[in-house]
């Protein structure tokens, strides 16, 4: 599988924590960025797989591409707006 | 701040707060910061046991009583011992004294041990995303709390201010 490979100019480690924090840490990282700039996240819960869907979908940024990498989970979020 | 690109309302959401216990604590905390993550309105009333979780000291306990499904395990020793679920009868909880704060101390544990934030740093999330948090005047009069009781963030209001949110809130629980 070839996976995207995208111009990150912020990363997030949010490895070790449980809910709500990557999704608060995340809002919070996303307050400090430009418009269309990508952020990098990643977490060790897996709840955090179905919560930054649906964070994604709330908030309307673009949640570029979610990674199962086998106990760890990386995300590509870009700031829209 | 930063809502919807297309001037959409942000959902609201709408919590009261109950209950001080520990256990009881988390639930509208947790609620409360995920919702302002997604850039929600967010209220929450803090009202009977619940007003003491807007103190500037913030200590809830747990209580083993009347949480008779309460799994009690040990956060430490190896990973079989710790599996343990630990049967804890309401009539020895009921008469050992200090069994509160073992109990309390046991799930600060687990739950740092697990990755859980704390209830202040919960609550301070929600401060810092402009969640409001409203102190029940009425629970204040009643229990003889004042003003400087609570930290600066803390709103003071009543039934009526929590109504006059929720009315065009998208979500309301009652916790």
């Amino acid at each position: 599988m070839i996976m995207a490979e995208f111009n990150i100019k912020h990363t997030l480690d949010c490895s070790g924590l449980l809910c709500p924090m990557p999704v608060v840490k995340t809002k919070k990282t996303i307050q400090t960025m430009e418009i269309g700039e990508i952020l990098e996240m990643i977490a060790t819960d897996p709840g955090a797989m179905p919560d930054m869907e649906a964070w994604a979908k709330q908030t309307r940024h673009e949640l570029l591409e979610s990674r199962d990498e086998g106990g760890k989970y990386r995300f590509f979020i870009k700031k829209t707006h | 701040m930063a809502s919807a690109p297309d001037n959409d309302k942000p959902r609201r959401l709408a919590l009261i707060s109950s209950k001080g216990t520990l256990d009881w604590a988390y639930p509208p905390f947790i609620l409360a910061s995920a919702a302002a993550a997604m850039d929600w309105e967010v209220a929450i009333f803090f009202t009977f046991f619940g007003l003491p979780l807007l103190k500037k000291d913030l200590d809830p306990k747990v209580s083993p009583l009347g949480n008779p499904a309460m799994p009690m395990k040990m956060p430490f020793g190896p990973e079989g011992f710790q599996q343990i679920n630990w049967p804890m009868p309401n009539i020895l909880m009921a008469n050992m004294p200090g069994f509160e704060s073992v109990a309390t101390g046991l799930m600060k544990k687990m739950f740092k041990n697990k990755g859980v934030a704390t209830i202040d740093e919960l609550r301070e999330a929600c401060v810092d995303m402009d969640v409001r948090l409203i102190g029940c005047q009425m629970t204040m009069d009643v229990f003889g709390f004042s003003r400087e009781d609570f930290i600066d963030a803390a709103e003071i209001g009543g039934a009526a201010t929590f109504l006059a949110y929720a009315a065009d809130a998208d979500v309301s629980l009652f916790i």
